[in-house]
């Protein structure tokens, strides 16, 4: 006889939960599907549309900040610079902002069927994996057209990179994601501070542009470099942006034992917060 | 040994054992993060109130058994089906269960409406546990069932309500479930799909499956279940029989009902009718009914205004609001004179021959036209107690011969 949910206030713990999740992966893979295909599902670009908004954002910058307000000059291969930041943060939050409102967007299955909740701010992380790979392609795609493809030794910085985001998202999509069914607000929060961070990390300007403005204060370098959203776009940069490799100052020293320490974090993190998580799902389907 | 201890302590293996569940409910009137910042701390408290859904409920239910929860609005017969099925985490308690659940708490609630029906029977049969190889083998099985037939392929949104429902419930039927949880959703699609769910439920029975049901029809618990539960207050007043647990329900309401209806007793029309009674005849009121008695129905009738050429209207209800009987002094072709002082008529009721269960009288004073003049809604009631050789409304004997 099993066990059923928690009992006498107490919470489930992340072993069994996760082996609650494994059990569900078929289910996983169909609200990712359900997801992807019901977005776009009567339009008749489909999926097209997932590379309008990057597309927009990137004619945005090419043109206004590269060209107009010159940040360009600073920096070679623009176009491919921007994109590469573009794709990444678009990535991160995609699952943040996706995940923060997936247990809420969910309310009524979560009200009607026993799931393991946490399997809903995973649908939206996987969902936003997939427009990842689509723009990644592109990406890939402009390298070759532009003729720098991304074949180098740094191509290895590509796997902390991803695996940052995937778990800094992660930990966020499921703390926020928990949150928001006790307080609406944080959606609305969580937009406005995607918009706001994206300036906080080197995606249209470089982050050599900032450790020239930094001058002696390293420790607000430090901070900034260290912010693992950051580390993540650095990373794929050094992947994608073949024209960075030929100016040393383009990136930080210890690139890779900075992005690992930040995945280590990351998975600390994510463990708090699938503990809170589970702590607050108790009340979910009375709150929503 | 009540009937409830004789099953927990047959020999059939529990499927679900609740032991000193409680349940609270805060409801907070603060919800945004401006209120609840402005309300922080001790000021907060006064926003937040205590609700006790459900109180220390003990229960174990074994294989094979079909529970019916029964109680009045608002009792915590949903909570407990939710808290059974691992929806809702306990306050307090454990609880404790087997094999594979499937929830009928509300059809398609996992469907999506941009999806085809294809892609939402093996989306929601995979949340209701399924493999998608299972989904595969089931899936003409469950096509078949729903008689959904060629809308198939067509997106849920253009379904109709009906449609929905049935696809939904094929797909929960066939997702081959241990444990059945039902909350009032046998209500759905038409007669003969009803009829259809119906057989489903029995077929499940017979197959010794545990089926947990909320049901508002008492007519359908007490024809389904081999045992109730009525819940009042988040606690367990009876847990038995269920045309016991039934009737305890229905004097349940009926108190409930009586107490609100003494605070705006009659007095909003202009005429009164009280002291209404009905009584079998040649017996104590407390005895109900047998089929063949004559019942005595009298009322005490006045009116604001001398009131000629009207008609004094009875009707007997029962428990579902279905008009079983009805007769007055029209249909008598009776003239009774002017009504403006206190009057008391009594009508009899010869040989009326009933089914089990409880009925309510109203009373009416019409006018010549049959308008209702003054209303007196479920004035009294009574029950019957009928022979089970037959069921419905009427209680005849049933004899059966062969003929040929």
């Amino acid at each position: 006889m099993a066990q059923i949910g928690s009992s006498n206030g107490k919470t489930v713990n992340t072993w069994s939960a996760l082996r609650d999740i494994v059990s569900h992966r078929q289910m996983l893979g169909l609200l990712v599907r359900r997801d992807l295909k019901s977005r776009y599902k009567d339009s008749s670009l489909g999926f097209v549309w997932t590379l309008v908004r990057p597309l927009t954002q990137l004619a945005i910058f090419y043109f206004v900040i590269g060209k107009v307000l010159g940040a360009e000059r600073g920096i070679p291969e623009f176009a491919i610079y921007v994109y590469t930041g573009l794709t990444a943060y678009g990535f991160f939050s995609e699952i943040v902002g996706g995940g923060t409102s997936s247990i809420v967007a969910n309310a009524g299955l979560i009200k009607k069927i026993y799931l393991p909740r946490e399997v809903f701010p995973l649908a939206s992380v996987g969902s936003a994996g997939f427009n990842f790979l689509i723009q990644l392609g592109i990406l890939i795609v402009a390298t070759l057209v532009l003729g720098s493809p991304p074949i180098s030794p740094d191509a290895i910085y590509f796997i902390p990179a991803l695996l940052i985001i995937l778990v800094w998202g992660t930990a966020l999509a499921l703390l926020l994601s928990a949150i928001n069914v006790y307080l609406r607000d944080v959606q609305y929060l969580v937009e406005v501070v995607i918009l706001l961070l994206m300036w906080a990390s080197p995606v249209v300007y470089s982050w050599e542009m900032v450790s020239s403005l930094a001058g002696d204060h390293t420790w607000l370098l430090e901070i900034y470099t260290n912010n693992p959203i950051t580390l993540a776009i650095l990373g794929f940069q050094r992947v994608f942006w073949m024209a960075g490799h030929e100016n040393p100052a383009s990136a930080p020293e210890d690139l890779m034992l900075r992005m690992l320490i930040a995945v280590l974090v990351g998975l600390i993190a994510l463990l708090i917060s699938q503990r809170v998580f589970a702590r607050l799902q108790g009340n979910f389907a009375q709150e929503l | 040994m009540t009937l409830a201890d004789a099953m927990t302590n047959s020999d059939a293996p529990s499927v679900i054992e609740l032991d000193g569940v409680s349940k609270r409910f805060t409801i907070r009137k603060d919800n945004s993060l401006k209120e609840r910042i402005v309300t922080f701390g001790r000021a907060g408290r006064r926003h937040k109130e205590d609700f006790w859904a459900l109180r220390n409920i003990d229960l174990t239910v074994v294989a094979g058994t079909t529970v019916g929860l029964i109680g009045h609005n608002g009792s915590g017969k949903s909570t407990l089906l939710k808290v059974i099925g691992g929806i809702i985490d306990p306050t307090d308690g454990a609880v404790r269960r087997r094999g594979r659940v499937a929830a009928l708490l509300e059809l398609g609630a996992g469907f999506h409406p941009d999806l085809t029906g294809r892609e939402n029977v093996y989306l929601n049969a995979s949340i209701l546990g399924l493999t998608r190889a299972e989904t595969e083998e089931r899936f003409d099985d469950i096509v078949a069932f729903s008689g959904i037939g060629d809308f198939i392929d067509t997106q849920v949104k253009f379904y109709s309500s009906g449609m929905y429902v049935r696809l939904a419930f094929a797909v929960a039927v066939h997702t081959d479930p241990d444990l059945l949880l039902v909350d009032e959703v046998l209500a759905v699609g038409d007669e003969a799909f009803q009829r259809k769910c119906l057989d489903k439920i029995r077929s499940f029975q017979q197959e010794g499956r545990t089926i947990i049901l909320v049901s508002h029809s008492l007519g359908q618990v007490i024809e389904l279940c081999d045992r109730a539960v009525l819940l009042n207050k988040g606690e367990i007043v009876l847990d038995g029989d269920p045309r016991e647990a039934v009737n305890d329900l229905r004097d349940l309401l009926e108190g409930r009902r009586l107490a609100e209806a003494r605070e705006d007793e009659g007095a909003n029309q202009s005429g009164k009718i009280t002291n209404v009674r009905a009584l079998p005849d040649h017996k104590d009121s407390d005895e109900p009914l047998t089929p063949g008695d004559t019942l005595r129905i009298s009322a005490d009738l006045e009116y604001s205004a001398p009131l000629s050429n009207w008609t004094f209207a009875v009707q007997i209800d029962n428990h579902m609001g279905q008009a079983v009987y009805g007769a007055s002094s029209k249909s008598l072709g009776m003239q009774l004179g002017e009504l403006q002082q206190k009057r008391t008529f009594e009508m009899s009721v010869e040989d009326l021959r009933l089914a089990n269960g409880k009925y309510f009288v109203n009373i009416s004073i019409l006018d010549e036209a049959n308008r209702h003049l003054v209303d007196f809604p479920q004035a009294a009631s009574f029950d019957v107690v009928s022979p089970p050789i037959s069921s419905g409304i009427v209680a005849a004997v049933p004899r059966i011969t062969e003929v040929r």
